[in-house]
């Protein structure tokens, strides 16, 4: 009996408010306050939400004459196309519209990197972000196998196998996954009933996402906070004008590749029915998938336990004597940063004891010759890159949100931006692309080509990686979140902040003036 | 800027020319939205395949007097009966005027093929299929779920149906075959 | 430890060009189409003749099973002139009364026949190598148009001397690999084209490939044209939509 309203207000608005709550859903869009300086990297949300809708819509539709069986599902899905009226309009509005909304969301994110939009209090709006894009990833994935062509059955096949690589669990995992123990009827069939269902999820995740969003507003270009009703504006009727506008923009871009190049963004070896006995000469993922494709195979090596087991020894050894270390590395640039999350003490013996035992553990264990095989350690890199996301938060040590106002991390974030670019042409490649330094011993000496250097030494080839484009540019992916984020925060020194928002919109309209 | 409200929309100074974009904005995207939503609708429709599903082709060849068969037309029973000559008397015979649906027996069959009736096994009342060979008080069909009677023509004559058995659209290829549809 | 240096620079790599990424075939001569670009159409003579060529050429090997002799009507044949073609072949069809399978002249909504029962007997009749169905293969090739005409009129040339053609397969240049078990299908005058077209190899070429690229995507012309019904909607749209924001903005200082 929480909250219902005291008396019931004239109209039908006012008919249903007095028995559901409708204030919510007008506080969340129409009376909202929003920040008044937002840029039009601001409209991405709302297409990413209009893009779900349509995602669901048209995946509706063609769930109505789709067969999900392996022997129907090509052949439905060419009857759609030629036989079902309008039939190829809405297959190709859902192809290409998978494509737009990772587009969408992939700027979406990157606006959210750019400005600090992950950083407190919207931590748990960022959580709910990667969980949405996780759960694109897997819809799209499920999704792309349903047409049954040579790359659906391919692509799934390889990714599936790669959950063999679980120790001792692997091959069961796998089974499991196919219903069989290959790629097939029940597979697909399985894939139909969970891409069905996996939008709706992914519904319920958005609602929870704007919900979060409602807790503080949104960010803004400037980063700082909103100090009073003069920094904000309705959100009706100024960005539902603008994002209708945002709406009549992108669906002229949606539009161009659906009418007049459909196919392009997708593969021709996916209009040839699947055939389990022929594998295509290059299986490539959708071009979403590809810079996760480039760190998934960029681990071509087994890792070395005792490796791991070197490194907590030596961490535990920096730990016992970190005074010593602190006052070794100063207080002053890159190096007092890395001093500044050392802590100021040593530690206790609880904790390099667990440090030494671990460590001693792996390294004894690693000697045996337990490694982390190079398909394992590629499956965790992969996910991992994703995972990161969450520790964005805590890894960036920076006071200030906006890249606007930190003129160094801003030209990491380029870097980081170009490094993603380049990832995702790896990935495009054959697996042989872009090795810039390898070894060869003998006979390998004939076959292997590189794009770099070769070296002849049977001992090199034994015991040293490939030293790859790929592998390079997922190292620094990783460096980006892990050396440069916290490093970067605590050595630079941020441009000065505008007092407020609305002090900052005025400046920039009296310069625009003069 | 030092006011303590959030800011709202400033009283329309140019109301009409301001009201005439938004109208035809609105309006635009309104026609946008239903020219969306119709490939939509229409996707529901019988598709190309369907409706091309041509004709069947039945022999008639073996259907003794008094005797009957029911064939599979797009998805539903259609009668072909061999009626008697008496039964195409008592058809011809019936005061059209007094039937609920007055339709003479020659509109029904094909000119020099009386006694071949062909029907859509239908009941136009609620949608069972009646019960034939000389089923009901009319030498007809007979309808068990709420007591329809058709005569040999297939005319309703007593019980709730409202219209006479559908005759699909059909054609004698020759003397012993149909085609239907 | 001993080592040497060797270098092995191979540049092409950066570009990851289609011809050496994809197992060494040349690319594909580019023509223009009539159904290129925006304002992309049917050449509907063209795909009649090209037709003409597949039933007497192509379809003793390859199957085309997701065109209905019906849809013919959209690249200009009559009504009438379906219903006898279509009839001029016989269609599988039961069970029968008795429980069996029988065979039909065809009718407008059959399927084209294809020349083998499946891919097993296809293979099987053609030395293990299995001719591929034509209904999409315009859109399951890279390039599609540009390849398979290519493909068409690339036959008839001397291999290098470092690739063997092996007994019974052919040398293309632009086939993946650039052996192909194919035999050049095209002759010179090998069709006699009903409207009197001179039955080049070079014009078969053409109009087979017109044909089959209407095959792959029937619904193209009206893909397009409704595109650009769309696109103009939307730019007008979009414009006034923008209108619409500067003028609820103005307000603001």
């Amino acid at each position: 009996m929480a909250h219902a309203p005291q008396e019931e207000k004239p109209g039908v608005i006012g008919w249903i408010d007095y028995r559901l709550p409708l204030k919510p859903f007008t506080d969340l869009l129409y009376d909202f306050p929003a920040p008044r300086n937002l840029n039009y990297f601001w409209n991405f949300g709302s297409l990413a939400g209009i893009m779900l809708v349509s995602q669901i819509l048209t995946g509706l539709f063609l769930a109505m004459h789709y067969a999900a069986s392996t022997s129907l599902a090509f052949d439905s899905v060419e009857h759609i196309m030629r036989n079902v009226n309008y039939g190829w309009l809405i297959r190709y509005m859902h192809a290409v519209g998978a494509s737009m909304f990772f587009i969408v969301v992939f700027i979406h994110i990157f606006r959210g990197l750019y400005y600090g939009s992950y950083k407190r209090p919207r931590e748990l709006l960022w959580f709910l972000g990667v969980a949405i894009l996780l759960l694109m990833m897997a819809t799209a994935f499920m999704g792309y196998v349903l047409p049954w062509g040579q790359m659906s059955f391919w692509g799934a096949t390889v990714i599936t196998n790669l959950f063999s690589a679980f120790p001792l669990v692997g091959e069961s995992i796998v089974n499991w996954l196919w219903g069989g123990f290959s790629v097939d009827n029940p597979t697909l069939n399985r894939f139909f009933a969970l891409h069905f269902l996996m939008p709706f999820v992914l519904v319920g995740v958005v609602l929870l996402h704007l919900m979060a969003l409602h807790q503080h507003g949104s960010n803004n270009p400037t980063g700082i906070d909103v100090k009073g009703p003069q920094d904000q504006i309705p959100f009706h009727p100024y960005y539902t004008a603008k994002d209708f506008f945002g709406f009549g923009a992108f669906f002229l871009i949606f539009a161009a590749f659906v009418f007049f190049a459909p196919n392009y963004l997708g593969h021709a070896d996916n209009y040839i029915p699947a055939d389990p006995l022929v594998t295509p000469p290059h299986i490539v993922p959708e071009w979403y998938f590809l810079p996760f494709y480039a760190i998934l195979r960029a681990i071509t090596f087994d890792i070395a336990l005792w490796v791991i087991g070197a490194a907590i020894l030596g961490l535990a050894l920096v730990l016992r004597y970190s005074d010593v270390v602190r006052a070794v590395l100063g207080t002053k640039g890159v190096l007092g940063a890395v001093a500044s999350f050392l802590p100021k003490k040593a530690c206790g013996w609880t904790c390099i004891g667990t440090l030494l035992g671990v460590g001693t553990l792996l390294l004894l264990v690693g000697f045996g010759g337990v490694v982390i095989e190079s398909k394992l350690a590629g499956v965790l890199a992969m996910f991992g890159s994703i995972l990161i996301l969450l520790a964005l938060p805590w890894l960036d040590t920076s006071p200030v949100r906006s890249s606007n106002y930190r003129p160094i991390y801003r030209v990491f974030f380029w870097v980081f931006a170009v490094n993603a670019v380049i990832l995702g042409y790896a990935g495009s490649q054959t697996a042989d692309w872009g090795i810039l330094l390898s070894y060869c011993a003998g006979a390998s000496c004939e076959t292997k080509h590189v794009m770099g250097l070769l070296i002849e030494s049977a001992w090199m080839e034994k015991h040293f990686i490939d030293i790859s484009i790929s592998l390079i540019s997922t190292i620094y992916y990783f460096a980006h979140f892990l050396v440069v984020l916290p490093i970067v925060g605590r050595i630079e020194k941020p441009l000065p902040l505008p007092e407020s928002i609305s002090a900052s919109v005025l400046a920039k309209h009296t310069t625009a003036h003069h | 800027m030092g006011s303590n409200t959030p800011h709202t929309p400033a009283t329309p100074d140019s109301a009409p020319r301001r009201d005439f974009l938004i109208l035809t904005a609105q309006a635009m995207g309104a026609v946008g939205a239903g020219a969306l939503i119709w490939p939509f609708i229409d996707s529901m429709n019988p598709s190309a395949d369907v409706l091309a599903l041509s004709s069947t082709e039945v022999d008639i060849g073996a259907i003794a007097e008094g005797q009957e068969i029911k064939v599979m037309w797009r998805g539903k029973p259609v009668f072909i009966r061999h009626r008697t000559a008496k039964n195409i008397e008592e058809a011809k015979a019936v005061n059209v005027a007094e039937l609920r649906h007055p339709e003479t027996d020659d509109v029904r069959v094909k000119k020099g093929k009386e006694q071949w009736p062909v029907m859509v096994g239908v009941c136009t009342h609620l949608g069972c299929i009646p019960i034939g060979s000389g089923g009901g008080e009319y030498d007809g069909w007979f309808c068990p779920c709420h007591g329809s009677h058709y005569d040999s023509s297939g005319r309703i004559r007593k019980g709730p149906a409202p219209t006479n058995l559908v005759v699909p659209p059909y054609e004698f290829v020759s003397d012993t075959k149909v085609k239907i549809g | 430890m001993k080592s040497s240096i060797r270098l092995f620079c191979v540049a092409l790599m950066v570009t990851a060009s289609p011809v050496l990424a994809a197992g060494n075939k040349e690319t594909p001569k580019q023509m223009d189409w009539s159904f290129d670009g925006v304002f992309g159409r049917v050449d509907k003579p063209s795909v009649q003749r090209g037709f003409q060529v597949y039933r007497e050429v192509c379809s003793a090997c390859h199957a085309l099973k997701r065109v209905s002799f019906r849809q013919l009507e959209a690249v200009g044949f009559s009504e009438a002139e379906i219903k006898s073609l279509a009839a001029s072949y016989t269609v599988k069809d039961g069970p029968n009364d008795d429980g069996e399978m029988f065979e039909r002249p065809g009718r407008p909504s059959d399927a084209y026949p294809s020349p083998h029962a499946n891919a097993n007997a296809a293979r099987a009749a053609n030395n293990g190598a299995y001719p591929p169905d034509q209904s999409l293969i315009i859109k399951a090739r890279h390039d599609g148009a540009n390849y398979v005409y290519s493909l068409l009129t690339g036959y008839g040339q001397t291999a290098p001397e470092h690739l063997s053609v092996p007994e019974g397969a052919h040398y293309n240049p632009y086939m993946d690999g650039q052996i192909i078990k194919m035999a050049g299908p095209l002759v010179e005058e090998g069709v006699t084209y009903q409207d009197g077209t001179k039955a080049t190899i070079d014009q078969q070429a053409k109009d087979v490939v017109n044909f089959l690229q209407w095959a792959a995507e029937p619904e193209m012309e009206e893909r397009k044209s409704m595109g650009i019904k769309v696109m103009i909607f939307l730019s007008i749209m979009t414009g006034f939509f923008y209108l619409v924001k500067k003028r609820v903005w103005s307000d603001l200082h």
